[in-house]
């Protein structure tokens, strides 16, 4: 039996659909058998995704969503997050990591990203929002689902 | 997330239990820390035994707790960090700038 191992949501901009995402991500990192380590992770990095998209791209806006859609590529996980925005330039964002910026209480949302997920890319969404794809590596999903 | 506020002696011990994320825990944790500073508390522990998830926010809001805290001459330290979340800490240099305690006995002492 073949097992799709994919899902795509499309959510409200509002903060507490990041929980909604959340369930849906951890049932489908289960079954293709990511360690739970690795899945909190994994879980982290998306919630940093889905915050900035929400909060930085489509600012909060009712009626802006965000697009989510996780699929297994090769021994790739592949999470990409897209908002409604007007797009982002990731190459102005602070090193949190310079003495000046340790005791800030923003700007480390990306870097948390980048730390967590093997590879992160920024693009442009069809739309001319911004589309964050996140990487992870791992050994493959089960052949079979787990119960 | 759920915060429950006690003392020890005169030390103000925030126990917090769930998550500290965007829209929820992190406006929670703020509030909590803010009424505690208001209240006159010069000595605030905050037990993170019960955090199972903190985001960049929660982080956000700890450090603002903590600058808070020291903007008004009063000393906030953190106890029973899990290990995710002392990770956390370590990526981002933070652990350096708390005071973090094993311990709620050994955290309470350490304000002499």
């Amino acid at each position: 039996m073949t097992v799709d191992y994919r899902f795509h949501l499309a959510v409200g901009s509002r903060f507490e659909n990041i929980e909604l995402v959340q369930v849906v991500l951890k049932d489908c990192l289960q079954r293709i058998g990511m360690d739970d380590d690795a899945q909190h992770w994994v879980d982290l990095a998306v919630r940093e995704a889905l915050a900035n998209a929400i909060k930085h791209g489509n600012l909060q806006h009712p009626d802006k969503q965000v697009q989510v859609d996780l699929a297994v590529e090769g021994d790739d996980l592949v999470i990409r997050v897209e908002d409604e925005g007007v797009g982002f330039d990731p190459s102005l964002v602070e090193d949190p990591l310079e003495e000046v910026n340790i005791l800030r209480t923003n700007g480390r949302g990306i870097f948390y990203m980048r730390k967590f997920m093997d590879d992160i890319t920024y693009s442009s969404g069809p739309g001319g929002g911004t589309m964050v794809t996140l990487r992870k590596r791992f050994a493959g999903p089960k052949t079979e689902p787990s119960d | 997330m759920d915060v429950n506020k006690r003392q020890v002696g005169d030390v103000t011990i925030l126990d917090l239990k769930g998550k500290i994320t965007i829209g929820v825990g992190d406006v929670q944790l703020r509030n909590a820390v803010s009424e505690v500073m208001n209240g006159g508390a010069t000595k605030v522990l905050i037990n993170m035994a019960g955090v199972s998830t903190i985001d960049s926010s929660g982080i956000g809001e700890l450090v603002s707790a903590y600058t808070t805290a020291t903007n008004r001459g009063a000393k906030l330290k953190l106890i029973n960090l899990p290990a995710k979340v002392s990770d956390i800490l370590t990526i981002t240099q933070l652990i350096t700038v708390f005071d973090v305690y094993d311990s709620e006995s050994e955290g309470v002492l350490a304000f002499g």
